[in-house]
């Protein structure tokens, strides 16, 4: 195959605050490829959105900062685009998801407008009539009837809400999709329908996405790969079935599996990781899992862990080196 | 019963209430917002029609010393003044002034204050510190003394009047935009549409501003009814409109030589800036209750 759509390459990126600089991401390497979906796992402070809003550049301004690392789109560093021409590869190639499809919207424009603006912006040389056509296609492809385009978001639900966030993401037909956990606002089944919808569509109009969730069930329905990222790094990284099925995991990640409730289990209480997340302004030196890691040893807290790979799933752990031996 | 008939009309056709209807609707039930814009509407058809009603020439600034001084009576319903006008002729020539010179010098402290307010807000870091340090320090002045100061150096004319205001309300509505603005930028929508590609000024244009109308209405009507109390006073005394053309203020100044003997050719006037500014506040209570979305149903 060609080169890969989307390559991060050891992005850093800090938020400098006003009493210390936050290290959120720490040398992550991505790579994706067309038509495919990543997931990218971890908990709440991991640097999931980081990374989504690095690629997109919409990092807040004097705050955030990309200070190492190249993020390659179709071969094209976007951190070497200037503010205008990222503005036309926004919605244009890599369009975006948010979490909340309640306040995702803008309440007081009609939804069918709001599709009607990402057109408006980047195809302006189609004719109002094909414009409008494209608004009724777009509603109809998520479900929605197209004569509801004139109604204002406050009169949809969150699903359908959500469904038309999509249709305006995907009205350009971008080549990579990030969605920023866009079912996590949303119940069971309407949760189950949302991304049935979503990977219809993406294998309707081959799109590549990143899928940024903390729910493994999600992971596993819809990912080619997953990533699982832990303190601004990427611990490990492979196809959905090296994560799901491989003998060999981070301690994390198995943490994480450990941490999920079963449906015939009897067990009183769940067995979550202990500890937190480190404090992104002072982490750990050596492993960043050490402090919380149940197989801890002296070298975990002294060196950084160097990548074991296995063929296409890697992992950064100081225990498959024994393994591996 | 009403629920039932408005569930029939969406299943059936999809279409709902507007946005402006919704407000509309929430409005009407306000019985003292309604009294307000009642009056306001009776005030703005009279200083529309005042040419139909009283002749300006003749009636309004032509001096009868014939018919000076009458009490209220069939013919002259208001009185007349000391120089034979008709008093109600002149209240309603007196509005045309008032309403339209609050008008134009709200709009025009509306749109500036908009855009400064918008930029500062949506900017926001030094931009912000600037221009809102900048609207302090015209804040610092009361609007009636800032009026009377511009008026006093620019010379007496309606043109510099309406300047005098202006300037005297851009910050006020700086002030209300801005922090609407604020409380607008950190949603999602804006970081959506930011997502799409939107560039800052389509972004302020079309997602922000929209969304701001709703505090900048019921402060520009607030503002509308204090704007011709100051045009009054000013007015009162002597750096407004000058006579002979009747504007409600100067009616009291040149009444207050005969109040004793003629005490309407003061009443009159003072009702009438009374009403409008009434009619005005109690309008814009009423829209700030319709416009609030927690009000909701």
């Amino acid at each position: 195959m060609s080169e890969p759509l989307l390559e991060i390459k050891d992005l850093v990126v800090e938020y400098h605050t006003d009493e210390a600089d936050v290290h959120a991401l720490n040398g992550i390497s991505l790579s994706l490829d067309k038509g495919e979906t990543l997931g990218l796992v971890g908990e709440t402070g991991a640097g999931k959105t980081t990374t989504a809003l690095s690629i997109m550049r919409l990092l807040p301004k004097k705050i955030g900062e990309i200070k190492n690392g190249q993020i390659l789109f179709e071969g094209e560093n976007l951190l070497d685009k200037t503010e205008a021409q990222m503005r036309l590869i926004r919605g244009e190639s890599i369009s975006m998801i948010f979490q909340d499809p309640m306040t995702s919207l803008n309440p007081v424009m009609r939804v069918g407008d709001q599709i009607l603006e990402a057109l408006r912006l980047h195809r302006p040389d189609m004719s109002k009539a094909e414009q409008q056509k494209k608004v009724d296609e777009m509603l109809e492809m998520v479900g929605i009837p197209a004569a509801r385009k004139r109604e204002y978001p406050h009169q949809f639900s969150g699903g359908m809400k959500q469904r038309v966030v999509i249709a305006i993401a995907l009205a350009l037909e971008p080549k990579l999709l990030i969605a920023d956990e866009p079912t996590t606002a949303l119940d069971v089944t309407i949760q189950a329908q949302v991304l049935q919808m979503m990977s219809d569509l993406k294998t309707k109009l081959d799109t590549s996405m990143l899928l940024i969730t903390h729910d493994l069930g999600v992971v596993s329905q819809t990912c080619d790969k997953v990533a699982v990222m832990y303190a601004g790094e990427v611990v490990e990284y492979g196809r959905a079935e090296d994560i799901f099925l491989g003998k060999q995991h981070h301690p994390y990640t198995e943490g994480l599996f450990g941490s999920l409730p079963e449906l015939n289990a009897t067990a009183k209480r769940l067995s979550p990781i202990n500890g937190l997340m480190p404090d992104p302004m002072a982490l750990p030196e050596g492993c960043k899992f050490h402090p919380r890691c149940p197989h801890c040893t002296e070298r975990c807290k002294k060196e950084i862990p160097a990548v074991h790979q296995d063929g296409e799933h890697m992992i950064r752990c100081h225990l498959m080196d024994k393994e591996v031996r | 019963m009403k629920t039932e008939q408005t569930t029939q009309t969406v299943t059936q056709t999809y279409k709902k209430r507007s946005q402006v209807s919704a407000v509309w609707h929430r409005l009407k039930k306000n019985k003292l917002a309604m009294l307000g814009l009642f009056i306001l509407c009776i005030l703005i058809g009279l200083a529309i029609f005042a040419d139909f009603i009283a002749d300006y020439d003749t009636v309004v600034v032509g001096l009868d010393m014939s018919q000076r001084l009458l009490t209220p009576r069939l013919e002259h319903i208001f009185g007349t003044d000391q120089f034979g006008r008709d008093v109600f002729a002149r209240i309603i020539h007196g509005g045309r002034l008032s309403l339209s010179l609050s008008i134009i010098s709200m709009s025009v402290a509306v749109a500036i204050g908009a855009c400064i307010g918008a930029v500062a807000g949506y900017y926001g870091g030094r931009v912000d510190d600037v221009l809102m340090r900048l609207m302090d320090i015209l804040l610092a002045i009361p609007p009636m003394l800032m009026s009377i100061s511009i008026v006093a150096a620019l010379g007496q004319s309606m043109i510099n009047l309406l300047i005098a205001l202006a300037i005297a309300y851009i910050p006020v509505f700086a002030r209300v935009i801005r922090s609407t603005i604020l409380s607008i930028k950190g949603q999602e929508f804006v970081e959506a549409a930011r997502a799409c590609g939107t560039s800052n000024a389509r972004i302020i244009l079309r997602h922000i501003i929209p969304n701001a109308i709703g505090p900048i209405i019921v402060e520009a009507t607030l503002t509308m009814g204090a704007a011709i109390l100051v045009i009054s006073s000013l007015s009162f005394m002597g750096l407004g409109i000058e006579p002979p053309a009747p504007e409600w203020g100067t009616m009291l100044y040149e009444g207050r030589e005969v109040i004793r003997s003629s005490p309407y050719l003061v009443i009159f006037p003072g009702i009438a800036i009374a009403l409008s500014v009434m009619s005005l506040n109690l309008l814009g209570d009423g829209l700030r209750d319709a416009l609030d979305p927690r009000l909701k149903n």
